[in-house]
């Protein structure tokens, strides 16, 4: 079983932004060809003021201000990761990949295999979703599962701060393309975070983040930290797993299989439509692989194909939340 | 050094030399895409010779270039090799992809060439991205973005040069322009004269050239590569050209009058760059037949290569996807062949 992993390691207190700040910060001291690339994200610091602060340190030539073109930047991302630069761009919302697709399904995505692996493509993709602002339909998507989807992307999605260093650090290090994807929510989310300059997570590996014996949830992003709540709320009551997925692509199939041998009932939490998504993937890895195990339907919590409505009682209603993943788990324990 | 010295006599006759190679290469192309033998489709470069190799004899041997979806000529261009090419066409594992690309992709990172693109407009992106690794890198080297009149249509491109020209970025941008994007003519896609004239709106330096005439493309791509090699950023080139084939083999070219072909025929960019080698007592007419001789040749030679090359194994289908390993391909490559029985569920 994949865990956490922190028992061993010296940890701060920090939240998801900080989290995210500080391994920027440490993975741009520690190798030349890591830059970060955006709208904004030099002085204004970034929209959700993740990148602030970082230009004064490595200056405008490593913290760049792109004009607002996804299309263009995006593409210069790309070409720039295949002659050897490891950039790390930042699409403000992730609505607005639509505009810069072409470059990340056509070329991102297929150069190294349409030239027979001769070149790595290293880049990130770090973008904001999620509803819960009052933002309205195209500042709110998500959109994590038509990247997870599309052969040739590799996406995370972390649910603790810890999770949000050990991923982007891989994100970073790694030669093929990763998707990183902040949930807007979660940035003062605070925890532990191991210190260690060198502490990853390796992308496709899972994490329980709470034991328990009778339903297993598997959460992303938000939903994890709701999903711990009710747990804690449950206790005495339902004893309830809860798995924070943090990688969609690949995606950690032993350790959902594992936790279901030991419950035998599923939930699934994320915050994306719920046609053809990470839902419908994790039931599916669950049904394949752990049939004989399962005591009674897979329930899902997600956005019921609807757009996030502006109007905050509208908003309400189709966004998932702790109550909707309790309600779930109520109708199966 | 530019790759290809056009001053000089020996340069002129190499420039020849690669532009006979081109229109062998594609000529060969064609007949045996007709005959069956090479699988998907092709998009031929005969009568654009001139440009690809104007341009690329003026970059040095490690400059980057981006291509089209009608990319041999650019590739031998570049210097790459016409054997791994048209095993590339074939579909072999000796491909410059190991056939996963086919003609519409051809790449040879390692050469500088950034890939031939199945999307309109896609390249320039690309090349802008290489310029700002060069830049970045403090490199002295630069990139150059071939794409047709077509591409000039496509947002992407100018979101790229926007940015290049906002960043200075050592990238030049150059449109072949061959007079339709696919079968629509360029005056029903463009409402200017000169394609160059989209430089304007980045204020970089936009010019239009003989695409016919090696000796004047080559020049602007000259002047064009100082420019961006001193900082003062991109350069939009128009070269006018014309393809003599249609957009695919086997297009029926419904869109266009044989008298127009005829007369772009009668500029053939090989035959006039010849003629003024002979006026200027570099070239023979044994001299000539013996480069076309050699360029036969060398077809021969990629084509005999290319038959007898190994097909990849199925198996290589699951190759090259991640640098990493992504357990999710084994193990759906696994179900799918074995034997159709597929997972049984409980323990995997």
């Amino acid at each position: 079983m994949a865990s956490a992993g922190l028992e061993a390691e010296q940890t701060e207190e920090m939240t998801v932004r900080e989290a995210i700040r500080e391994t920027l910060r440490e993975e741009m001291d520690r190798d030349e060809d890591v830059f970060l690339m955006g709208e904004d994200i030099a002085t204004m610091g970034g929209v959700l003021d993740v990148t602030g602060e970082l230009h004064k340190q490595f200056g405008k030539d490593r913290v760049r201000d792109t004009p607002i073109g996804e299309s263009g930047f995006m593409g210069a991302a790309t070409g720039a990761a295949a002659t050897g630069s490891r950039p790390v761009v930042e699409i403000m919302f992730s609505d607005f990949l639509g505009v810069a697709m072409e470059q990340v399904m056509n070329q991102m995505a297929k150069m190294r295999y349409m030239f027979g692996g001769k070149t790595e493509m290293p880049v990130t993709v770090r973008t904001t979703e999620g509803g819960g602002m009052g933002a309205a339909s195209q500042h709110s998507g998500t959109v994590h599962a038509w990247i997870a989807h599309f052969p040739g992307l590799l996406a995370v999605a972390p649910g603790t701060p810890a999770a949000a260093k050990g991923l982007l650090k891989s994100a970073i290090r790694s030669d093929d393309p990763v998707f990183f994807f902040e949930n807007k929510m979660i940035y003062e989310q605070s925890g532990e975070v191991p210190t260690d300059e060198d502490f990853t997570i390796p992308l496709g590996e899972a994490s329980v983040e709470r034991e328990g014996e009778d339903v297993t949830v598997v959460a992303t992003q938000r939903l994890v930290g709701e999903s711990l709540s009710v747990a804690d709320e449950l206790d005495g009551e339902t004893d309830v797993e809860v798995i924070d997925l943090r990688s969609l692509y690949p995606l950690d199939t032993d350790t959902i299989v594992e936790s279901l041998n030991k419950t035998g009932r599923l939930v699934v939490a994320d915050e994306s439509p719920l046609s053809y998504g990470v839902h419908a993937e994790v039931m599916a890895r669950a049904v394949e692989n752990a049939f004989y195990s399962l005591d009674a339907p897979i329930q899902r919590v997600g956005v019921p194909d609807t757009h996030i409505p502006f109007s905050p009682p509208l908003e309400g209603e189709v966004l998932p939340d702790g109550e909707k993943v309790r309600d779930a788990i109520e109708r199966i324990a | 050094m530019p790759s290809i010295d056009l001053e000089t006599e020996t340069g002129r006759k190499e420039a020849l030399r690669r532009m006979l190679t081109i229109r062998w290469f594609d000529t060969t192309a064609g007949e045996r895409f007709a005959d069956g033998e090479i699988p998907g489709f092709v998009h031929l470069y005969i009568g654009e010779e001139a440009v690809g190799v104007g341009a690329c004899a003026a970059l040095e041997e490690d400059d980057y270039i981006t291509s089209t979806h009608r990319g041999h000529g650019h590739c031998i261009a570049k210097g790459l090799d016409p054997k791994p090419m048209m095993a590339e066409l074939y579909g072999k594992r000796e491909g410059y992809c190991n056939g996963k690309g086919g003609s519409m992709h051809i790449a040879d990172v390692d050469a500088g060439m950034l890939g031939a693109n199945g999307i309109v407009g896609a390249g320039p992106p690309l090349g802008t991205g290489a310029a700002l690794t060069i830049d970045r890198k403090g490199e002295d080297r630069v990139a150059l973005s071939f794409l047709g009149d077509g591409a000039v249509a496509q947002g992407q491109v100018h979101s790229a040069a926007n940015l290049a020209a906002t960043w200075d970025l050592p990238v030049i941008f150059l449109v072949e322009n061959n007079h339709y994007g696919e079968g629509t003519p360029v005056e029903e896609q463009h409402n200017v004269e000169n394609l160059s004239a989209t430089a304007g709106a980045y204020n970089v330096p936009g010019i239009t050239v003989d695409g016919m005439d090696v000796t004047a493309v080559n020049e602007a791509v000259l002047e064009a590569r100082e420019r961006a090699r001193a900082g003062d950023g991109p350069t939009f080139i128009e070269a006018e050209t014309y393809r003599f084939h249609g957009h695919f083999e086997g297009d029926e070219e419904l869109y266009r009058e044989d008298d127009e072909v005829e007369r772009w025929e009668a500029r053939d960019p090989i035959d006039s760059f010849a003629e003024r080698l002979m006026d200027r007592g570099e070239l023979t007419d044994e001299g000539f037949e013996e480069l076309t001789t050699e360029a036969k040749a060398t077809i021969e030679e990629a084509l005999e290569y290319a038959r007898s090359a190994e097909e990849p194994t199925p198996e290589e289908a699951y190759d090259d996807m991640f640098a990493v390993e992504v357990p999710e391909i084994t193990s759906f490559a696994q179900q799918l062949r074995a034997d159709g029985s597929g997972p049984k569920g409980g323990e995997r």
